[in-house]
């Protein structure tokens, strides 16, 4: 905690319109039996509100860790970090972001919607603020009239949207989201896919979004972050060019295929196939 | 090859039992029962009904009454047979021949066939089916106590080696008051008080283990070592701190039921997955809201494993510490002193309430454990 209190160093005042996410010279080494590993390296990153950035990478390219660094679930060991001009350990305790996981990590003892009440309760909301957010976030991810389902009644999909709900539901302005789609089958995760980007379009939300999916990432992003391993480090940023509305049809166009070319290109690059 | 096995009839178990029993039937009619002359056939009662069992036996292969009140009429007659056969035995204990033991197995094979029968009755609507389900397995335990009783006093075994059940129910139901205030003594004051204090002292150690981590490494082994102590030692003791009566054995109760509970517990808490903490951290949750919320209810299925454990030990505990020393009253106290004086069915007589009383004490818990832990994969069902 102290770490991370001194990596801090505030905002200058009066700069609200400045980044969501802030992240300057960061890197994380883990210390392990078989010496140091250095799992990200010197991160240079500014996330803007409204963003929906994509982190992709092969696995041990430290996407997933840099977005827990965010989430001040793991800490730096060098360099700068401001989420929402605060230290991550500050936002956290702020509740500034919303977390979805690999895995839907429902409470099986609770509904749903008492898997989605589980945040609201934790910061001492009342029922009747409750009762209204969970409607709310339920029809928002269209799991209206399975609030009273338990968790392993569900399919996969619709436990994953249980745990989107979950994570909207402390209505955040930041969304954290972990390969939440990673273990879906593609015609569920076109679905899903596309039920994200309307729901981002629709709230205007900031999305840090970490996934192992080109045409995933290309086409829920407006900036694509290309991670590379050993040690984890940035080797591109795209801007994409894309319109902020899109259908899954985009897929098809040559703007698309465009990106996709670049960030393919940027992962070959960046990791050598031979090892 | 096919074709001849195909055209010959299928034996199947309660083809060959239906069998077993005919067979045995005839071998039994046609012996000694009793010593030392005494043929079955002198028995009229209890020949008409094993002859009638052995025709319902095979009434399948005959080709008559092939439906559910026929199979039920089986169950009914080989109830009369064990009664017969109870009632006959009485009159000559001890002298028990083939043709007795013939028809005691002749009995036996047709209440084996009922069950086969029941067991494959299909299409019953599913209160029926519940009443069925029940019923096999008591049925199943009350041919063992029939058996039970025939053997023994077919063979005249003393009862100092083993009373029939007959006699074990007889000194039951003679002995109520005297049972009952055994019972209150050693369940209703050392067990449940024992129980609830070390389930519940254990638990509270357990938190504390979980929130100061120093704990964990001075209190686990000392606890560890409190488990190894043998009864035999800890029980005088206890009876030396506490006095004779009762609050002595809920000592020992205590001892015995602290660590299961403790190592289950502390092995519970720590059944959270990383994701699931981490869920929890993402709301900025306390520890205690932590703990309520997530690490008590994971530690759930852990903590009633400890509970059912405890239920049983505790029992053995409380009447084990009851032969060092206690007023003139308690389960333990009685066997103790029974078994001295030869009365081995009051012996039993105990041993049959504690066991029930541990049955029913066992599923109890793990009745309100389906209830708490309904979500878990092995209650789901």
């Amino acid at each position: 905690m102290n770490t991370a209190a001194q990596l801090y160093t505030p905002a200058p005042h009066g700069d609200r319109a400045g980044p969501v996410i802030d992240i300057e010279k960061l890197s994380l080494t883990f210390a392990t039996n078989d010496g140091p590993v250095h799992a990200l390296s010197n991160i240079d990153l500014k996330i803007d509100e409204g963003d929906f950035v994509s982190f992709i990478g092969p696995s041990g390219c430290g996407k997933t860790t840099l977005l827990r660094v965010i989430a001040d679930l793991e800490q730096p060991t060098a360099g700068r970090i401001a989420v929402n001009g605060m230290s991550p350990e500050e936002a956290r305790l702020n509740r500034a972001y919303g977390y979805v996981f690999q895995a839907a990590a429902l409470y099986p003892w609770r509904t749903i919607a008492g898997n989605v009440a589980l945040p609201l309760e934790i910061m001492g909301l009342d029922a009747k603020e409750r009762e209204a957010r969970i409607a709310r976030n339920m029809e928002l991810v269209n799991l209206k009239g399975f609030e009273k389902k338990f968790p392993w009644q569900l399919s996969g999909g619709m436990q994953q949207r249980a745990s989107i709900a979950r994570a909207l539901a402390v209505e955040p302005k930041l969304l954290l989201m972990d390969e939440p789609f990673g273990a879906l089958d593609e015609i569920v995760r076109d679905h899903l896919n596309d039920q994200l980007h309307q729901l981002w379009a629709k709230t205007n939300k900031t999305v840090v979004f970490v996934t192992h999916s080109i045409p995933e990432a290309v086409y829920l992003s407006t900036k694509i972050v290309v991670l590379c391993p050993r040690p984890g480090r940035i080797y591109d940023i795209i801007d994409s060019d894309l319109p902020r509305q899109r259908t899954l049809d985009i897929r098809e166009t040559p703007e698309f295929l465009k990106v996709a070319h670049r960030v393919r290109e940027g992962l070959k690059a960046g990791h050598s196939y031979d090892d | 090859m096919s074709s001849i096995a195909t055209s010959l009839p299928r034996f199947d178990t309660p083809a060959r039992l239906a069998i077993g029993v005919l067979v045995f039937a005839v071998l039994g009619l046609t012996g000694t029962a009793f010593q030392p002359d005494l043929g079955a056939l002198d028995l009229p009662r209890l020949s008409i009904v094993v002859t009638v069992l052995a025709i319902l036996g095979v009434r399948y292969s005959l080709g008559f009454a092939r439906h559910r009140v026929g199979d039920l009429v089986i169950g009914l007659v080989t109830l009369l047979s064990a009664w017969f056969l109870i009632e006959t035995v009485a009159n000559h204990p001890g002298l028990a021949a083939p043709g007795f033991w013939y028809l005691t197995i002749a009995t036996w094979f047709a209440s084996w066939l009922f069950v086969e029968r029941m067991a494959h009755w299909r299409g019953l609507s599913p209160s029926a089916q519940k009443l069925v389900n029940l019923a096999i397995p008591l049925i199943f335990g009350a041919t063992l106590l029939v058996l039970w009783q025939l053997v023994v006093v077919g063979a005249g075994i003393p009862q100092v080696l083993l009373p029939s059940p007959g006699a074990i129910g007889a000194r039951l139901v003679n002995s109520v008051p005297v049972l009952w205030a055994d019972f209150q003594q050693t369940f209703l004051k050392a067990v449940l008080a024992g129980y609830a204090i070390g389930c519940g002292s254990a638990f509270v150690v357990a938190i504390l283990i979980d929130r100061v981590p120093f704990l964990r490494r001075g209190l686990l082994p000392i606890g560890n070592l409190v488990s190894a102590l043998p009864i035999i030692g800890v029980a005088p003791i206890m009876v030396m701190w506490y006095g004779f009566d009762w609050p002595s054995k809920a000592a020992v109760v205590i001892i015995m039921t602290f660590f299961p509970m403790l190592v289950n517990t502390v092995a519970g808490l720590a059944a959270a997955d990383a994701m699931q903490k981490d869920l929890m951290r993402t709301y900025a949750a306390s520890y205690w809201q932590t703990l309520v919320k997530l690490r008590l209810p994971m530690a759930l299925p852990f903590i009633f494993n400890a509970l059912k454990i405890n239920s049983t030990l505790a029992m053995i505990g409380a009447i084990v510490a009851e032969f060092f020393g206690t007023p003139i009253v308690g389960m333990g106290f009685r066997i103790s002193t029974e078994v001295g004086r030869m009365n081995l069915d009051m012996v039993w007589a105990e041993i049959a309430v504690a066991a029930l009383a541990g049955s029913l004490f066992y599923a109890a818990v793990a009745l309100i454990e389906r209830i708490a832990t309904f979500w878990h994969p092995s209650q789901r069902g």
